[in-house]
């Protein structure tokens, strides 16, 4: 891309996030994921931030992940801009109504928060609260919505005017490409793009020609031309966490020939990583997808590996 | 019909504890068709707290009175000849009964017999399933019959979440995803189109989060 034609790209763009810059620029872009604490401590995910914020391009903050208390998004999306990182945190409908989400969101703006990731989230049942009364005031395409309204139209969701100061968030959503009903999963993503996703992460990917399928009829819908679709990865230790997923994970698919593999291998860490970074490779060669977006859950080193491994280093910078 | 279930023995004998004469209370409504409240059940709960009273050694006299409904004035008048010193009553309606007999016998105990659980339909013989949260705004004609506002663990109103595989709810296997039933409803209609549409947030004003609801009118007011 010449400098003139990059400029005029960045003229264009909606946020001062960088990740749009990144997309706009035509990079393919590598996520991680963080999951915040459950105390209130952020050294470590500044550490995290600090140490890996050269490795991807931004961290995902997960938003009480399975339902289990943790240091808020937020919160850590701070830690990690102290780190030197670019947060993306993640917002789930469950705990909060339209209108702790619509304060918060103006809080994590005046932070320096830039990108929000936009979900339904676990339901309550898998924490550790199951007796708790969830909220699910709006749905996450409703959320979505809900943030393009306050950036494009400077309006909250009941069309009260944001006078001043709107939070210009760069909109992300998810797709469970294994989801069901499956013929349904790539409509239901665009209705996202309709409502306002400017990216998407998936759920993670372990069958790739299920995932090829999907995005087959993504790119028929031309929905790949509207929104960046970066992919999921989830690295594996062990062939008892790949079972586990297969077995009690809501929305996970996992090939069974995966599961042999793991079990034949010496070193299961380095088997896990060398998947990891095959899946990259493979994921990489799909038409629509443009980038990666990694979820260690607790296995921050296996993070520079699959990067480096996948030939993702270095990052760009702008 | 409003779907309840009769409460464990120890807390409704915990409840009563001191008193020397209870009314045990059935209604004919809701609570009958769904074999919870009605005559029967209120002659069997009168005879198992009886003998349990006896066991734990506080011998009670109980009386029993089924009329139509407890939530109608014109029924709820018909117990009052019943209530001539009793220290209590066992209400076997659904909390709106136990709540309006409360109402118009301020002066007596009023403890209710049953866990009042939902808007339900009679599946099967012995079955019971939730269908409608009374949310005050019915979306049932955009989504094919089946309403995601209940069914949905999630109340979501844009398509199924993440965790729908296989017909069946992140929550559990035993609950279909009400997502998948719209979707198969649709798709057998032809209707599928529906499904892009993009729902708006949801009115909850109209839900109980407007408050208390209360409907007027004139046209059959007296």
């Amino acid at each position: 891309m010449s400098e003139a034609v990059a400029l005029d790209k960045q003229a264009e763009l909606k946020t001062d996030s960088k990740l749009e810059k990144l997309y706009s620029l035509g990079h393919f872009v590598v996520t991680g994921e963080l999951g915040p604490p459950q105390h209130a401590e952020g050294h470590e995910l500044e550490h995290h931030a600090h140490e890996l914020k050269d490795i991807v391009d931004g961290f995902n903050l997960t938003d009480n992940q399975t339902a289990i208390v943790r240091l808020s998004s937020i919160a850590a999306g701070i830690h990690v801009l102290k780190g030197g990182g670019v947060p993306i945190i993640q917002m789930t409908c469950r705990d909060r109504n339209r209108i702790a989400m619509q304060s918060d969101l103006l809080g994590a703006y005046s932070l320096g928060i830039r990108d929000v990731l936009c979900l339904s989230g676990d339901h309550q049942s898998f924490g550790n609260h199951p007796t708790s009364k969830n909220v699910y005031d709006v749905d996450s395409v409703q959320l979505i919505a809900m943030v393009k309204k306050m950036r494009d139209d400077k309006k909250f969701l009941s069309d009260a005017v944001i006078k001043a100061n709107e939070p210009r968030f760069f909109i992300g959503a998810v797709e469970n490409p294994f989801g069901d009903p499956f013929e349904f999963r790539a409509i239901r993503l665009e209705k996202k793009v309709n409502a306002g996703a400017d990216f998407i992460q998936t759920q993670a990917i372990f069958d790739l020609e299920k995932f090829a399928r999907f995005m087959e009829m993504a790119v028929a819908r031309g929905i790949h031309e509207r929104t960046k679709i970066t992919a999921g990865i989830l690295p594996v230790r062990s062939v008892k966490a790949l079972q586990y997923m297969k077995k009690d994970v809501a929305g996970m698919e996992i090939p069974d020939s995966l599961i042999e593999r793991m079990k034949k291998a010496e070193d299961p860490k380095k088997e896990g990583i060398q998947v990891a970074i095959e899946m990259c490779n493979e994921l990489k060669k799909i038409p629509g997808v443009a980038g990666i977006h990694i979820m260690p859950v607790g296995w921050e080193a296996a993070l520079p590996e699959i990067v480096k491994g996948a030939g993702f280093l270095p990052r760009p910078k702008v | 019909m409003i779907v309840a279930e009769i409460k464990p023995i120890e807390e409704i004998a915990e409840a009563i504890k001191g008193a020397k004469k209870v009314l045990v209370a059935g209604c004919g409504g809701c609570v009958t068709v769904c074999l919870s409240g009605g005559q029967k059940e209120t002659d069997i709960m009168a005879s198992a707290l009886r003998m349990k009273m006896k066991v734990d050694g506080q011998p009670l006299e109980i009386e029993t009175a089924t009329y139509e409904r407890q939530c109608d004035p014109e029924y709820v008048i018909r117990f009052k000849e019943h209530l001539q010193d009793v220290d209590a009553v066992v209400s076997m309606a659904c909390g709106v009964g136990v709540q309006f007999m409360a109402e118009n016998y301020p002066e007596i105990i009023f403890v209710p017999g049953q866990n009042t659980k939902f808007a339900g339909a009679a599946i099967e013989h012995g079955i019971w399933e939730e269908r409608c949260m009374l949310c005050g705004e019915c979306v049932l004609a955009k989504t094919g019959g089946v309403c995601p506002v209940i069914r949905c663990s999630k109340s979501l109103m844009n398509g199924p979440c993440g965790g729908s595989q296989n017909g069946v709810c992140e929550i559990s296997k035993d609950t279909p995803c009400a997502w998948q039933l719209i979707y198969d409803r649709l798709k057998g209609q032809g209707r599928l189109d529906m499904m892009t549409e993009v729902l708006p947030a949801k009115n909850w004003s109209k839900n109980r989060d407007g408050g208390p609801r209360k409907i007027v009118r004139e046209d059959v007011r007296l």
